[in-house]
């Protein structure tokens, strides 16, 4: 196989751009889509500062390399969760990033550790508010990661959400009909309300495959295992689907992920309706502040209860 | 050659010469979900495997 561009001896080959490419020539692709997507999306400016969500995975640590080397303003936030063995080593990666290219562009990254604020790690959280852990994962990340940027003055905070992921949870939300998660589900979402970052996802247009393969061409160490919370969670699933129909005509995730951005573009203009529509409903919640829609929001409910079963 | 595999981490020994789209068809694995890596670099589908060589085959989709 011969990269497209230049012919020389092509590393990867990417079938749903009908292209292969060397290393230089798929870097400049990557930096290339990603520079497209802050632009189209009008995601965030080179003077804006940047908090990028990092976990260990290939994702969020390709993405922080990215917007360094295109040369953003991006600081990193990893939240520990205090999962048994598997927060240690990819709070290890993390912390090696920051320290080599983190330090190379003058980042900083952020630590906030679940069981020091909180007094319990994401298991016995999970165990105590009875809640499957991978939604009592996401809703401590989201709030943190919300608190955080909002704390610190970040104009914006990034996630490393790819094509894969935003194609799979589409799926999940089309296949149940969950209309009311389709209208969050664009790449950019405003600041609507005060307390509420603006949220982007600057690599939706690369597909999961890709960012793995820039993780290992950069020499970018991360964690390759899953997370042990993660076994049989339905994402994978729908990701798997998808992979199997991406092989038979490539292209289609991204026809499928994209076309849905397109159609929603078109049919009204979301980010105003959405905004509004939050302002309408969110107010600071009773104990923390940050928006909720109910009196204390969802995050300090459930830590109520986890000190609650703690106590029992 | 010897086959390093993840979920869970085992090794497998596949007789060699052969290109790389034949060993993920082999392991029943699909191409959109994995990366081969042999030694510090990506090889792509129409590479030929050498039975000495030593090649990982990463997935894709990882925790975070
Ligand atoms: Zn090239
Ligand atoms: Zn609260």
């Amino acid at each position: 196989m011969k990269c497209k561009k230049c012919k020389t001896k092509a590393v990867i080959g990417l079938p749903r751009h009908n292209a292969a490419f060397c290393k230089p020539c798929f870097n400049e692709f990557v930096h290339d889509q990603v520079a497209r997507a802050v632009k189209s999306e009008r995601m965030f400016g080179p003077k804006d500062r940047i908090l990028v969500a990092v976990s260990g995975g290939k994702d969020s640590l390709a993405l922080w390399d990215i917007l360094l080397k295109l040369g953003y303003r991006a600081d990193g936030l990893y939240v520990d969760l205090g999962i048994a063995g598997y927060s240690a080593r990819s709070r290890e990666k993390v912390e090696r990033f920051a320290e080599t290219t983190g330090k190379r562009h003058q980042a900083t990254l952020l630590i906030h550790t679940v069981q020091e604020e909180e007094g319990a790690g994401i298991r016995e959280l999970a165990d105590l508010v009875n809640r499957p852990t991978c939604s009592a994962c996401g809703t401590i990340k989201r709030y943190q990661f919300n608190r955080a940027a909002v704390d610190h003055d970040y104009d914006v905070m990034a996630t490393g959400h790819n094509l894969d992921d935003e194609a799979a949870r589409l799926l999940g939300n089309v296949l149940h009909w969950q209309e009311e998660y389709l209208e969050k589900q664009g790449p950019s979402l405003p600041a609507s309300v005060e307390g509420f970052a603006k949220k982007v996802k600057p690599l939706y247009r690369l597909a999961e495959r890709e960012l793995a393969a820039y993780a290992v061409l950069n020499r970018i160490d991360y964690i390759v295992e899953e997370c042990p919370m993660a076994k049989g969670s339905k994402m994978l699933l729908y990701k798997d689907v998808l992979n199997r129909l991406e092989i038979e005509s490539p292209g289609t995730k991204q026809s499928f992920y994209w076309g849905f951005l397109d159609k929603q573009a078109k049919a009204q203009p979301a980010p105003v309706s959405m905004a509004e529509k939050d302002q309408a409903t969110l107010h600071p919640c009773s104990l923390c502040h940050q928006p909720t829609t109910a009196e204390i929001c969802s995050y300090c409910r459930m830590m109520a209860r986890a000190k609650a079963g703690s106590l029992r | 050659m010897r086959v390093q595999l993840s979920h869970p981490e085992r090794q497998v020994e596949v007789k060699g010469p052969k290109r790389v789209r034949e060993l993920l068809r082999d392991l029943n694995l699909i191409q959109e979900a994995y990366l081969v890596i042999r030694g510090d670099d990506l090889v792509t589908e129409d590479e030929l495997l050498k039975d000495e060589d030593e090649v990982e085959v990463r997935p894709v989709i990882s925790g975070g």
